[in-house]
């Protein structure tokens, strides 16, 4: 398989990562390097095979559903590039 | 007195414990050493105060007899992990001027034993990179270079500057993180051992996430004793990562020296590449020579979806970095660059943020996760994972205790010499690491020799899941067999 230049403009989109025309022929050419590598995974025989899920087996840890960390605004907004009053500042996003 | 930077990490503890020296007169050393090595670029922080004040903390404590295991010994930490109050960037613009209000696990446990904080590392971007060359830092030299030639290699990646830096004597040690060879990779370009945990060993809580079902954080020294001593302090049941395994830490230390007779390594003829180099040949069958003269026995092997490892990792790697990196977005941290809504405002931030090879695995990992291609990608990747996976597992069912492998299919390259047009090229370095990342193994490089330029070139042990023991032991007797690599100081 692989990616035609508009694919390349709607993976970006996707991706949120703006890209422009003159960057597309490149990016295409890479993208289709990597698919092109990656396409002997066809050979590979996996009828009845189970994807792998967990790396080592053992069973996820649970713990109480209880609140165990909090008040720390102060902390969570500091490294923010705008803020106000321990809200993140984002462009109007509802008309 | 003997120069301080040049003990090894055990000398360094058992001479401050002798009060031989003040763990501050071995933290000036080693600062005085960092300031002169700028032009290898290891270092893209340095935290000299800090480090001071954290070495005159630990003389108080060993003068107290409560010195901890890493007790007043500088190491440096690689810009993947969170440092409360110290610029933390995965050396990627995005991040721009992070301060984490927090600290990760494993840095914790290092300060919790002694050590003391030289400053953060260079990597490549989010550990995306083999040779270091896609930090937004700029690449960070080897301090080796080939025989009478000045041409600047790269140290390998993505932890280059961790190795670079344990290399030249900038640290007695560093911690490094692993997803697809990112410590053993570069631990035997610059000729130091690197040890890649079980996945679950270490926690990953704290550390700037890339692939997490494959990264792993790791320790890189001069000696595997030295790796061995990090180790111990590194590894341990995290409750904040629920992929961390709650099991004894033992004492690896102790593992080193322990005999090998009797013990089964297994050769695993798929990794004979076509086209392999002459002397990785020859330094993989001088290694199980080696091992054999120590009392091994060496057995051929079949890991037969060896050549499988590459293509499913280049799938599963990039899916989940492009989930994991959907963070950056302009709004909780790091840089912003504004747009007309929202939507553009992402998509200026992440174009701007991101480097050329973060950028593409974001988009390879969209692309493979995106509807209609997830079956015939991810989820094929993921089966083949499974087989992978199996065959070491049915190795180590036929009573093989360890598995010997060449580290790296070549000694470190130059700078800007594998920078062509395909990404795949580049790729090709981890061909040797990345099974065991896939099969969520332990795996130790060990520098084993040099090739015919004079750079040094290492032997992988892969283990059992959680054997890292046994890793040390036969780690050691290369080690003892090999002798131990320095560059000569040029910077």
């Amino acid at each position: 398989m692989s990616v035609d230049a508009s694919t390349v403009r709607r993976i970006a989109h996707l991706a949120r990562i703006a890209v422009s025309d003159d960057e597309v022929p490149h990016l295409q050419g890479e993208l289709n390097a990597m698919l092109a590598f990656v396409e002997q995974l066809s050979e590979v025989n996996v009828e009845g095979v189970e994807p792998m899920t967990s790396v080592t087996p053992m069973e996820m840890k649970k713990r109480a559903d209880g609140v165990n960390d909090g008040n720390i605004a102060d902390d969570i907004v500091a490294n923010a590039p705008a803020t106000e009053d321990h809200f993140f500042l984002v462009p109007k996003v509802v008309e | 007195m003997t120069d301080l930077t040049s003990l090894t990490l055990a000398e360094a503890r058992d001479g401050l414990a002798q009060k031989s020296f003040t763990s501050l007169e071995l933290t000036e050393a080693h600062i005085k050493a960092v300031e002169q090595a700028r032009a290898l670029n290891a270092y893209v922080l340095e935290t000299p105060d800090q480090a001071r004040t954290m070495a005159r903390a630990a003389d108080e404590k060993i003068a107290k007899g409560e010195g901890g295991p890493l007790g007043g010994i500088p190491l440096g930490v690689k810009d993947l992990f969170a440092t409360r109050g110290v610029r933390t960037t995965a050396c990627s613009k995005i991040l721009d001027d992070f301060k984490p209000t927090y600290e990760s696990t494993v840095t914790s446990q290092l300060w919790r034993d002694g050590a003391v904080m030289l400053g953060k590392l260079n990597n490549d971007e989010f550990a995306m990179g083999s040779s270091n060359e896609t930090s937004c830092f700029g690449p960070v030299i080897n301090p080796w270079r080939r025989e009478g030639s000045d041409t600047k290699l790269v140290p390998g990646g993505s932890s280059g500057g961790s190795a670079s830096a344990v290399a030249a004597g900038l640290c007695l040690g560093a911690t490094g993180t692993d997803t697809g060879g990112s410590i053993r990779q570069p631990a035997a370009f610059a000729g130091i051992v690197g040890m890649k945990p079980t996945y679950g060993r270490c926690s990953r809580w704290g550390i700037v996430a890339f692939a997490s079902s494959l990264d792993q954080a790791g320790p890189f020294a001069r000696t595997v004793r030295d790796t061995a001593i990090l180790m111990r302090s590194m590894a341990g049941h995290d409750p904040k990562d629920t992929t961390s395994v709650d099991r004894a830490v033992p004492d690896y230390e102790a593992a080193v020296g322990k005999s090998i007779k009797g013990l089964k390594i297994g050769i695993p003829k798929e990794y004979r590449l076509d086209g392999m180099p002459q002397e990785i040949e020859k330094l993989w069958a001088q290694g199980a020579d080696w091992l054999k003269a120590a009392g091994a026995e060496l057995v051929e092997v079949s890991l037969p979806h060896t050549k499988y490892a590459l293509p499913a990792y280049y799938i599963v790697a990039p899916a989940e970095a492009s989930s994991n990196l959907a963070r950056y977005d302009g709004v909780r941290y790091g840089a912003r660059v504004e747009g007309n809504n929202i939507i553009e405002m992402y998509e200026n931030t992440r174009a701007a943020g991101f480097g050329p090879e973060v950028r593409r695995r974001i988009m390879i990992g969209t692309y493979v996760l995106s509807a209609g291609y997830y079956d015939a990608y991810y989820l094929r990747a993921q089966k083949v994972r499974t087989l992978i996976k199996k065959d070491f597992e049915d190795c180590f069912a036929q009573g093989v205790h360890a598995i010997l492998t060449p580290a790296t299919p070549s000694a470190a390259f130059g700078i800007g010499e594998k920078a062509g047009a395909d990404p795949v090229e580049m790729y090709l370095n981890d061909i040797f690491t990345v099974t065991v990342n896939m099969a969520g193994l332990p795996g130790i490089a060990v520098p084993a020799g040099k090739d015919a330029q004079g750079l040094p070139l290492g032997l992988q042990l892969i283990g059992r899941p959680f054997d890292e023991e046994t890793l040390f032991s036969i780690g050691e007797v290369v080690e003892q067999a090999a002798g131990h690599f320095t560059p000569d100081k040029w910077w």
